[in-house]
């Protein structure tokens, strides 16, 4: 089995009964609202679920026993960094004078938590090889964005006003060229070299005058180091642009390589990445932004200060004029912030070093054991870094099985699929990270399972491609779902509503 | 390395499958020059270390005070439940649901949360999360630029501060037009918003508009006329975008019932732990008519090949990793497991225990009024409120310290909030809900009433 629950759940507003739960809030007196207009009272109660806790529990239990997470089995997602979530983290984050603590509240009650976070910053600091760090991004998009805009600022603020475009290699995520134009700047892509680092004439060609910065993610998409990259950063520098590293591999280069340190003006940081913040299913993240000298003055306000006595306090507001502003309310995600800072204090210089060897180690171990069995293309040579690209090309045109029949295959082996179809510059691709903190006998049953497919796409193809087979759900219509969408559950017309009993 | 699983043997095995003689071959390919300066870290830290230096942190903070501060977060009763469900892993160590098949419960989560959101707001779209309510705002201003194909949006000053920065600093980057919308200055509507000034500068031929922002109820706890700013809005071509708060949704007039193109707001107050800001939950919500300008994720209803029913992410081609540069928005993490804490909070209190909460905060808040108006610390705004309100104090700021020092969080220093709002210098905007108790709010009142008892002078030593 791949997930714990087998069997699909109702849902909340159908398990609802009229009448059913409360009791939770004391009740207020029945003239509470008198002293609202009338007209701006909600005349229709919102139609919500009624329900006792523990049916609301069972509900969530069970559904939780449908997804496939980390805490049950291997993750191989690539560009995800799917490694354990600590749980000390999350017994961290949950004291309660880190969560009752208010956002607005005055810095002199805020010392603790001010402490840590300007402790972690000097942590990013040292790790990116950068002057300073913004801790105010929400993820690693809204970084990106932060970044972006602090490179648009810079160039303004020397009267540079030509420099409208952005250079992204064909490799990167969606969110490089997605956070250009929400910066008002337009993308230019890259195409890749043979070896699938940047290709440098083309690099040269796009290169110019209106060039306000390149966006290069390092190790690539494709889990290659970009050894070009002192020319890179050289040619950027002697162009008067300014250049971005999207951090979403910094796995791979702890201790090893610092972006800050090799030239890089500017790098978000995926917390949930690369310092086992959990993924929550898809949120929350933390996208701390790191600068050099350069982009200094820009920084989001409010920033966290040092003062000469020890203390800790918050910008006042309009306190740094020079500030792009703010990207969000209040400080940041401080809760996810306190699990980052947990790991890396129980890491420390040695451990976040072994964090990026053996992440490192597993991936060049598992594409060596794919390489070997000589069933799926791996079109990049030599040792990868965090991750690496295998393909199912050659497969497919003996087989008609794709990629996406393999990563479904793989759920009934108990696995989560690998990334699949990015980056989109590889066919049938599967970009595979295996990260730092799964054993030997993880990475050799993961390898089994793929060469197990591989062969059954030869014997019995049909197995493949109607995979998965025992989910609690085969392959869904998502073109039917896109076609006419449904989303939002509607209560049926009768109305089950009660009213209060007051 | 603490969570590591390698023994010496297991490393040997895997670099001689890899075929290289140690681990730093298999970074060769990082040029010798770029190599990176040792890390200047402390050496790894023991977990049973590690735990009392963070309970040394949070204890540090003072969180044991009665606190009347809300200003765009807010406490409110959690039931244990909650924070039960979200600590099993299979809720918050799961990835986006890529591959749904094995992902139902967090597609079936995040659908059955956009309908709650879609109750609570009235409108039938609500995206799977932002990063709060801020980006949300800022997102949906940016929606009404995209639909409208017009780029100037006109903000009331009524909405919070770093909502207003937030869309400031979005619009400066695109090479978008923010206006600002004042407060009537004196009268019954005073602090609301001007619906002559907005009036005027719908019509002022400076650039068509292309979107109307007010907050329900607004950063100084003020209900605003959202049905006539809306219709306004929508007598120039612009849409209207309410920032709302989601608690008072139980018993304010939601965004669909005024005509609202657009709901953004808060979700923190749905369950989700203060914690100093965040994570929270950005909620956005639209009109079917604007389904493919939102931005973010979104959960719709299928089945698979045996006729199930499903859930799956749809509507995909807003999204960056298809559109790349043309997409809606360059979002991809969102907060998923803060949209899961609302629904499960949602859940367990039901219509009648929101109801509740809201209704309740309401009787908290005029016992408040009431307890300071008798002290001599009037309301500065004469208008409906439903749970916060701004009070006139002289002095504030030293007062709100001299309170500190007593154990009170007096709400918030408005002079040090909105220092461009000169209307409410020397005020504190100050909050109750339903777990402000009475004994808070007499020790609020006995204090600030002897401290501001002598004609508004502040004890010497106070203000320190």
């Amino acid at each position: 089995m791949t997930v714990a629950g087998s069997r699909l759940q109702p849902t909340l507003f159908e398990r609802s009964r009229p009448g059913r739960g409360g009791g939770k809030i004391p009740h207020p007196p029945p003239d509470a609202l008198d002293r609202i207009p009338a007209a701006q009272r909600r005349e229709v109660p919102a139609g919500l679920p009624e329900l006792n806790e523990p049916e609301v529990v069972r509900h969530y239990v069970n559904l939780s026993q449908l997804n496939y997470a980390i805490d049950t089995g291997f993750y191989p997602l690539g560009s995800c960094t799917m490694k354990w979530n600590p749980k000390l983290n999350e017994w961290a984050a949950r004291l309660p004078g880190f969560t009752e603590l208010h956002p607005m509240a005055p810095d002199a009650v805020a010392q603790g938590t001010l402490q840590l976070l300007w402790e972690l910053e000097q942590i990013l600091c040292e790790v990116s090889g950068m002057r300073a760090v913004t801790l105010q991004p929400a993820a690693g998009a809204h970084g990106e964005l932060t970044g972006i805009l602090m490179i648009r600022a810079y160039h303004e603020g020397r009267g540079d006003l030509g420099r409208t475009e952005v250079l992204v290699p064909d490799s990167a995520h969606g969110t490089n060229p997605a956070t250009a134009t929400m910066a008002g700047l337009r993308t230019v892509s890259l195409p890749a070299a043979p070896d699938g680092g940047v290709d440098l004439d083309a690099f040269r060609a796009a290169l110019g005058p209106q060039t306000a910065a390149i966006m290069i993610t390092n190790p690539s998409t494709l889990g290659m180091f970009e050894s070009r990259i002192g020319e890179l950063l050289d040619l950027v520098h002697g162009a008067g642009a300014l250049a971005y590293m999207d951090g979403a591999n910094l796995n791979a280069i702890l201790g090893r390589f610092k972006p800050g340190e090799a030239g890089f003006d500017v790098m978000h940081i995926n917390t949930h990445k690369t310092f086992s913040t959990p993924h929550g299913g898809g949120g929350p993240g933390a996208g701390p932004v790191g600068v050099g000298e350069k982009l200094l003055p820009f920084l989001p306000a409010p920033r966290v200060l040092r003062e000469p006595d020890g203390s800790f306090r918050i910008e006042a507001v309009g306190e740094r004029p020079s500030s792009i502003g703010r990207m969000r309310s209040f400080v940041g995600s401080t809760g996810v912030l306190v699990r980052a800072f947990a790991y890396l204090r129980t890491h420390g210089d040695s451990g976040l070093r072994e964090v990026t060897d053996d992440a490192v180690l597993a991936a060049n171990y598992l594409k060596a054991r794919l390489a070997a069995s000589g069933l799926y293309d791996i079109p990049f040579e030599g040792p990868c870094k965090h991750e690496f690209i295998a393909s199912a090309s050659s497969i497919k045109k003996r087989t008609g099985v794709r990629t996406l029949d393999i990563a479904k295959r793989l759920l009934d082996h108990g696995f989560h699929a690998p990334t699949i179809y990015f980056p989109l510059t590889v066919d049938e691709a599967m970009l595979i990270e295996p990260t730092e903190t799964e054993s030997i006998e993880t990475l050799d049953a993961f390898a089994d399972a793929l060469i197990t497919i591989a062969r059954e796409a030869e014997s019995d193809p049909d197995m493949v491609t109607s995979a998965p087979h025992t989910a609690p759900t085969k392959r869904l219509d998502e073109a039917g779902a896109a076609r006419n969408p449904n989303l939002r559950w509607r209560a049926a017309a009768t109305g089950s509503w009660t009213p209060c009993p007051d | 390395m603490p969570y590591g699983p390698h023994t010496p043997a297991d490393r040997e095995r895997m670099l001689a499958t890899i075929g290289v003689s140690g681990i730093d071959e298999l970074f060769a390919d990082i040029p010798a020059p770029l190599r990176a300066s040792p890390l200047r870290l402390d050496p790894p830290e023991p977990e049973q270390t590690l735990a009392r230096r963070l309970e040394g942190l949070a204890d540090r903070n003072r969180t044991d005070l009665a606190s009347f501060l809300g200003a765009g977060a807010y406490r409110h009763w959690s039931p244990a439940a909650v924070d039960q469900i979200l600590l099993r892993g299979e809720w918050y160590t799961a990835y986006t649901p890529y591959q749904p098949e094995v992902s139902q419960g967090t597609l079936q989560s995040i659908y059955e949360y956009e309908s709650l959101i879609a109750e609570l707001v009235g409108l039938d779209v609500v995206s799977a999360s932002h990063y709060d309510g801020a980006a949300a705002t800022a997102e949906g201003a940016l929606m009404t630029c995209r639909a409208t194909r017009r780029e100037r949006i006109l903000v009331s000053r009524g909405i919070h501060p770093h909502y207003r920065a937030v869309v400031e600093t979005y619009f400066a980057g695109a090479g978008l037009r923010v206006d600002e919308i004042p407060l009537v200055a004196a009268g019954p509507a005073a602090g609301t918003t001007d619906l002559e000034a907005l009036s005027a500068m719908l019509a002022d031929g400076t650039g068509p508009v292309a979107g109307v922002l007010v907050a329900q109820p607004s950063f100084y706890g003020l209900l605003e006329p959202m049905a006539e700013a809306t219709a306004m809005a929508h007598r120039a071509g612009a849409l209207s975008v309410a920032v709302v708060e989601p608690v008072s949704l139980a018993v304010l007039a939601p965004p669909g019932a005024y005509g609202a193109d657009i709901a953004a707001g808060e979700g923190q107050p749905l369950g989700i732990p203060l914690q100093y800001g965040g994570p929270y939950l950005g909620i956005l919500a639209c009109t079917d008519a604007l389904v493919r300008q939102i931005p973010g994720r979104l959960v719709g209803m299928t089945t698979d090949l045996d006729g199930q029913r499903a859930f799956v992410m749809t509507l995909q081609a807003r999204e960056q990793h298809i559109r790349r540069e043309k997409a809606a928005s360059n979002i991809c993490t969102n907060q998923a497991l803060l949209a899961l804490a609302a629904s499960v909070w949602l859940a367990t209190l039901g219509p009648h225990g929101l109801r509740d909460v809201a209704a309740l905060g309401a009787v908290r808040a005029a016992e408040l009024e009431a307890a300071l108006g008798a002290i001599g610390a009037p309301r500065l705004h004469p208008g409906a409120y439903l749970n916060e309100f701004a009070v006139r104090v002289p002095n504030a700021r030293a007062v709100h310290r001299a309170l500190l020092d007593r154990g009170i969080l007096a709400g918030l220093v408005l002079a040090d909030a909105v220092p461009d709002e000169p209307s409410v210098a020397d005020a504190l905007l100050v909050c109750a809900t339903e777990v402000t108790t009475s004994e808070e709010i007499a020790a609020l009142a006995g204090v600030l009433g002897a401290l501001i008892g002598g004609g508004g002078r502040v004890p010497a030593g106070a203000a320190r």
